[in-house]
């Protein structure tokens, strides 16, 4: 198996397919499980452990963040002021969502040539991705800054638990990343730089795991309990699978029959491949870069296209500009 | 108008046999696309269906089937309603109120219980009911000493997983005993939060022993919320005390009660979730036609509509459009909008209820405090 080999996943389900994916990689175990989107429940991973069909190793990466809120106070209350932060900004980021969408909206049902109607909804999607990417953007640049002001391996408990987790990984074969919540996967993986300290090892992931894995994350839920959504960045990703935005359990999340949805959807999203990853799919990566897959494609015309291989498809994303 | 099966049972024999297969026959009322018809046998001088739809008149005779003891009444219902009535028997001039007994859908309520009757289409939501899958959350009742009220109860819930290492929102319910009690709202909160719609969460349910004075914009009422109980509340719990982790809500004067206190101590409460509040206003003068009870909600709105403020960040207001109040509920969105809160709003076609109240919850709770739904891919 080449070095730097990311397989991501579609959700596990009642009949997970990690075992066999693992063994068609020619992975033995051990592995080194992150279950720390399960938070209270990270511990309860014997069904999944057994799914595997190998010997793992439960990094504990919830357990040991209690660990180190409850025992360094200073970074404590910086870190969740930090995570305040991130809420508000998502929440104003939504706010300006619903208007871009109330404009685009608006501007579409206008009686005028279609011509102009088809340049105003490149100016649509083109709003969308401006305010996405600013998004990130703030993001990264809030994240970024409070490393800087942390120094997270300085912190003595940060890196006594870091040494632990490396020493762990150096007897696994490879790193497997279940699904759970998004924002705490991301935010457990990146206190403890687990990428980094697995440096080269192959990365299984599914669900939510497959999502931090990659540039950019984004929620979806087209039938949401409180009767409709638009699709929202949460932040970027870890950036070890570029160019793809996954969207894991597509047939319970998202309208397959709005054509109008998916089109805009995908351009706003574009260049990034938007893949819809039902139970059984698989893409897989080298090096960052998508050599194959079996999956979904939501394409920039609106269509589903089953079946795609990760190859070029006839469907071609438009170029619009972005700030990024 | 007179519905298909009457009309069918008029065509026939009207023997004894083919009324008492009639009734077998059908389920009742008998639904028939956009048509419902309420029917009644036995001896009387006459029947009247009762009801509370407002727009149609609230008592309509109910004709006799000649030479039978069948008697029916055919109206127009659009899909999705859900009516809550009684039926009137005249016997001896003497009229009584009772529920149908060929209709088992009942509804409860302070008063008692009515027949309810479901329009084509209207689902009795699955996550009202009792999951037992569902992790249960805790409910306990507690006093506190108020230096504003005395001594006061009031029902606390505490979620299933509670942890004292995390943080939590705090959701206040007027007439909260009477939620739990004609609005299932202790299996909706198990059920939203176990399926992950609706945040874990600390729930009061207060109550009053005289809500139509408190919570008339009483400023003792919002004093005891806002300076008392949630202080009291976060003394025992580790509530977030964040605007955005406070909910307030309410039905009916509860609403009122909920808006009133927003707008006394703006920001304190970052969500209201108003259903049918009891929003009367006067757009001149001073005097509502609902009556003195009515004045100082009147005297309240007729000074927010002034002046309208963004007492808190985002609002969910909910009203059936089978109630007199949609007028002034449908009012007020344009005016909360215009402050720059958040606002949703949604009717049903249904009326001034629990069960109305009760259908509304998850889409509302789930809006004000969603739950981790959006963020787990598993």
């Amino acid at each position: 198996m080449k070095p730097g080999t990311v397989v991501l996943l579609g959700p596990q389900g009642t009949t997970p397919d990690i075992g066999a994916v693992l063994a068609d990689h020619g992975i033995r175990g051990p592995v080194a499980l992150v279950r720390a989107g399960y938070q209270e429940r990270e511990a309860e991973d014997e069904a999944m452990k057994a799914s595997f069909g190998m010997p793992a190793v439960n990094l504990d990466l919830h357990k040991r963040s209690v660990e180190v809120f409850r025992g360094d106070p200073d970074f404590t209350v910086a870190y969740q002021a930090r995570q305040q932060r991130l809420r508000h900004m998502q929440t104003f980021y939504r706010v300006r969502l619903d208007k871009i969408e109330d404009a685009a909206r608006t501007v579409s049902v206008r009686y005028v040539e279609p011509e102009l109607l088809a340049q105003e909804e490149k100016v649509s999607v083109d709003q969308f991705r401006h305010l996405d990417a600013d998004h990130v953007e703030r993001c990264d640049a809030l994240r970024a800054a409070f490393a800087r002001n942390w120094r997270l391996s300085d912190r003595p408990l940060i890196a006594r638990h870091r040494e632990e987790i490396r020493a762990i990984l150096a007897t696994c074969e490879a790193l497997v990343i279940a699904g759970g919540h998004v924002a705490s996967l991301l935010n457990r993986l990146a206190l403890f730089d687990v990428l980094q300290l697995a440096a080269a090892k192959p990365v299984f992931a599914w669900a939510a795991g497959a999502m931090v894995l990659t540039d950019r994350i984004v929620l979806f839920h087209d039938y949401p309990p409180y009767g409709s959504d638009i699709a929202q960045v949460l932040d970027a990703g870890l950036g070890l699978a570029r160019g793809v935005v996954v969207l894991p359990d597509p047939r319970r999340r998202i309208n397959m029959d709005a054509r109008g949805g998916i089109q805009r959807f995908a351009r706003r999203m574009a260049p990034a491949t938007c893949v819809a990853m039902e139970h059984g799919s698989r893409m897989t990566f080298e090096l960052g870069v998508l050599v194959r897959a079996s999956a979904a494609r939501l394409t920039t015309t609106g269509e589903v296209e089953a079946g795609w291989k990760g190859s070029p498809s006839r469907f071609s994303s438009p170029v619009i500009g972005s700030r990024r | 108008m007179i519905g298909r099966a009457i009309t069918a049972l008029e065509a026939g024999p009207r023997t004894r046999e083919a009324v008492d297969a009639f009734f077998a026959g059908h389920s009742f009322p008998i639904v028939d696309g956009s048509s419902i018809t309420f029917v009644w046998r036995g001896d009387a001088e006459a029947v009247h269906l009762k009801h509370w739809v407002f727009g149609l008149p609230s008592s309509q005779q109910l004709s006799r089937v000649e030479h039978t003891d069948v008697w029916h009444l055919t109206l127009q219902l659009p899909p999705g309603s859900r009516v809550e009535y009684k039926l009137e028997v005249v016997r001896n001039g003497h009229g009584e109120w009772r529920q149908d007994p060929l209709n088992s859908n009942l509804a409860r309520d302070p008063f008692g219980a009515n027949s309810v009757a479901h329009g084509t289409g209207y689902e009795i939501p699955s996550w009202i009911h009792h999951d037992p899958t569902a992790a249960k959350g805790h409910r306990d009742e507690i006093w506190i000493e108020s230096n504003t009220f005395g001594r006061r109860g009031f029902g606390l819930y505490v979620p299933a997983r509670f942890q004292r290492n995390r943080q939590y929102p705090l959701l206040v319910v007027h007439d909260g005993h009477d939620y739990i009690r004609y609005a299932s709202m202790h299996s909706v909160l198990d059920n939203l939060i176990d399926r992950l719609e609706i945040a874990d969460a600390i729930v009061v349910f207060t109550s009053s022993p005289n809500r139509l004075g408190e919570y008339a914009d009483d400023p003792r009422h919002a004093k005891f919320l806002v300076e008392e109980l949630v202080p009291f509340v976060e003394r025992l719990f580790p509530l977030d005390t964040q605007p955005q982790s406070r909910c307030l809500m309410g039905a009916s004067f509860g609403g009122v009660a909920t808006l009133s206190t927003a707008a006394r101590y703006p920001g304190f409460f970052g969500r209201l979730l108003l259903q049918s509040g009891s929003f009367a206003f006067t757009d001149i003068g001073d005097r509502n036609h609902r009556g003195p009870l009515f004045d100082p909600v009147v005297a309240f709105m007729n000074r927010f509509r002034a002046e309208p403020a963004p007492v808190s960040e985002r609002v969910f207001v909910s009203c059936g459009m089978y109630e007199s109040l949609i007028y002034e509920n449908r009012s007020l969105v344009p005016l909360l909008l215009s402050t720059g809160m958040d606002v949703r709003y949604v009717e049903a076609r249904d009326g001034h209820n629990w069960e109305n109240w009760r259908d509304r919850l998850r889409e509302g709770l789930s809006w004000l405090m969603p739950g981790p739904f959006l963020h787990v891919y598993e």
